[in-house]
């Protein structure tokens, strides 16, 4: 990632627990307690890593809005993207198997397609709203419709699946293999957090990131390269879904157009349970990460238990939304 | 002048009409309004109807027919006033996107002289339509009880994967737990959850009733794409006394199972995309040779074994 050249001191090392993360962490802690009472069954690391699992996917694809809500923008495509780059990197391998078979150097290209997919994606997104001069949310708004339509012109209204079986099972344990009982998407989760963390809070990027989200005309007259950054910020993103898409697309083999629906509105209500202000300036990795698992959680509770109608479950998500903002709202 | 020729086109539509309900009447107009392909099984219904309006156009010469699809409710609507003021159509096979909303249009349609069939999901009204052709949704949930108890030999405990909370998705269940409690009161439901139709919610909704049941000795799934997901979750948790999971529609993926004799996928039961295909056919007949037409046609739906998956494979649908 390339950074504006502005002079910059070395942000203080100095561990600060934020104050509010403990909301969306008081939150978790809360509804663990109660599904665990609920259902013992609860507590088993075979449950956890199965929600820890499942939350990788719109987690590291929060990990990247967050960025783009603390610039002081939002993208609404990244469920589309996510689906439109599964189809393509399907159809990519199932056409590419044919010639070189199913072998590693395939999986690659296959994969390398879908990355660069992402990168043209977030390039074209950061263009439209920096030169173009688009807002955030109509482009993204725009290309998350073109994105499904393209996919299910792909998949004929149909789905995209993977044509050859050990190709599949080549591909699946990206998914499904546990190395020392710790899930792949897991540690691959942990880790974009943690480097995201470490740009946000420790390089010049992440500085002017927040800078500019707090007040864009201050960052400007601060020589900050601010169409630049937000350039950056869009392929964050779109890198971010794409990394979701390569953990994604070995679990089912396949891609439709009910992929990563809603992907997007999950994405962001992590962010903001994490404390992160809608309106930008500045925000935490962090309470993201808590926030994907706290969502994650509501629904296998849910499950897990039959405690309400179940056609109230969403209504109880919204209601932990709701509260556990408010929590938020009362230790700022 | 718009007007007068919008008059005069509906008068035209309307003496033809009835000068020809008894008569043949081969240059008909045939409009195919359908819900754009936004999953699997609408990916079907485009499919079928696309290749009947090749197969009617060969088999019925001076016939033609027109297919629109429609991206929501409100699109629909659009595209039905234009299939009778631009396309000057007399007949309509309409497969509602949503009942409630399309109503009135339909009606207005109706009212114009258009003879009406309506597909699958039928409306609030029911003096808008001339016919009616459906899948059986309550046959659905009552073949696949039927099935599911013979083959667990009558007793058991299952769990239910149901799809978006709808009337449709209500009939089936419905119908699939009065049968077993019917003919088959010593099978357990343990539990049953929305996955939506889809593989994603399959997948996690089957992860936690893994989780929560020790012991499920078959699965039903209602659809075929959620059984892909809750086959991959019995496969990545590594059960194996499930002993089988039953879907249903007729996925083209799992009739070949069915076919090549797969372990876990034994049957199918049918909700064919294909339904609109029989009623175009119907419904072209009925305006081509002046012969009446079934106010209602349900089409069966029917159980798919090794036996008969052969009939029910077409490798070229998307569905």
């Amino acid at each position: 990632m390339s950074q504006p050249e502005v002079k910059t001191t070395p942000a203080s090392p100095r561990f600060r627990f934020d104050v509010l993360s403990y909301g969306p962490l008081l939150g978790l802690i809360l509804l663990c307690i109660v599904g665990a009472v609920l259902n013992p069954d609860f507590a088993t690391w075979g449950n956890i890593s199965n929600v820890l699992t499942r939350t990788s996917l719109v987690g590291i694809i929060a990990i990247g809005a967050t960025f783009v809500i603390i610039s002081g923008g939002i993208d609404l495509s990244v469920g589309s993207l996510l689906a439109l780059q599964s189809g393509v990197m399907i159809l990519t391998l199932n056409h590419l198997v044919g010639s070189m078979g199913a072998s590693v150097p395939t999986l690659l290209l296959g994969l390398l397609a879908a990355v660069v997919a992402g990168f043209v994606v977030g390039l074209l997104h950061g263009l439209l709203i920096t030169r173009g001069r688009i807002e955030a949310f109509i482009v993204t708004l725009g290309t998350a419709a073109i994105f499904r339509a393209v996919l299910t012109e792909l998949a004929q209204g149909g789905t995209l699946t993977f044509q050859n079986s050990k190709l599949a099972d080549l591909y699946s344990p990206v998914y499904y293999a546990a190395p020392l009982g710790i899930p792949i998407p897991i540690v691959v989760f942990l880790a974009v957090a943690l480097i995201a963390g470490l740009i946000l809070n420790r390089t010049p990027f992440g500085r002017y990131v927040q800078a500019i989200g707090s007040n864009e005309q201050v960052a400007r007259y601060a020589t900050i390269r601010v169409d630049q950054v937000k350039v950056w910020v869009y392929v964050f993103q779109a890198l971010c879904v794409t990394i979701a898409t390569i953990l994604y697309v070995p679990r089912l083999g396949s891609a439709s157009n009910s992929t990563g629906l809603g992907f997007e509105l999950e994405a962001i209500a992590a962010v903001i349970i994490g404390g992160t202000s809608l309106r930008g300036g500045n925000g935490k990795i962090f309470g993201t990460v808590i926030g994907a698992i706290l969502l994650t959680t509501i629904g296998n509770v849910l499950n897990i238990t039959s405690l309400i109608s179940e056609y109230l479950n969403p209504a109880v998500q919204g209601v932990v939304i709701i509260i556990v903002a408010f929590l938020q709202r009362n230790r700022k | 002048m718009k007007k007068a020729l919008l008059t005069a086109g509906i008068l035209t539509t309307g003496l033809l009409i009835s000068g020809l309900s008894f008569a043949q009447n081969k240059n008909a107009v045939i409009g195919v309004s359908i819900p754009a392909a936004d999953h699997g099984w609408t990916g079907g219904v485009v499919y079928w109807a696309n290749r009947t309006k090749t197969e009617l156009e060969k088999q019925y010469p001076g016939l033609k027919v027109i297919v629109k699809t429609a991206k929501d409710a409100n699109d629909q609507a659009n595209q039905l006033q234009d299939l009778l003021t631009v396309n000057k159509i007399d007949t309509l096979v309409v497969l509602p996107y949503e009942s409630g909303p399309l109503t009135r249009p339909i009606k207005q349609l109706h009212d114009k002289g258009v003879f009406v069939t309506v597909v699958d999901r039928g409306l609030t009204d029911e003096t808008a339509q001339d016919a009616y052709v459906a899948g059986d949704n309550p046959g659905m949930g009552k073949v696949s009880a039927e099935y599911l108890g013979k083959q667990l030999g009558g007793k058991g405990q299952i769990v239910v994967l149901r799809g978006i909370p709808t009337v449709i998705d209500n009939q089936r269940v419905d119908a699939f737990e009065a049968t077993l409690k019917a003919k088959y009161p010593n099978i357990k439901i343990l539990d049953k959850k929305f996955a939506n139709w889809n593989r994603d919610d399959g997948f996690k909704v089957m992860q936690d009733f893994l989780t929560r049941f020790p012991r499920i000795d078959a699965v039903w799934a209602q659809d075929d794409d959620i059984a892909v997901g809750v086959l991959k979750a019995m496969d990545q948790a590594k059960r194996t006394e499930v002993k089988f999971v039953l879907g249903g529609a007729g996925m083209k993926e799992f009739i070949k199972k069915v076919m090549d004799g797969d372990k876990l996928v034994t049957g199918d039961v049918t909700y064919a995309p294909s339904m609109i295909a029989d009623a175009m056919k119907l419904t072209a007949k009925s305006v081509v040779t002046g012969s009446k037409m079934a106010k209602t046609t349900i089409i069966p739906s029917v159980l798919i074994t090794k036996q008969n998956a052969k009939n029910y494979y077409y490798p070229d649908s998307p569905f």
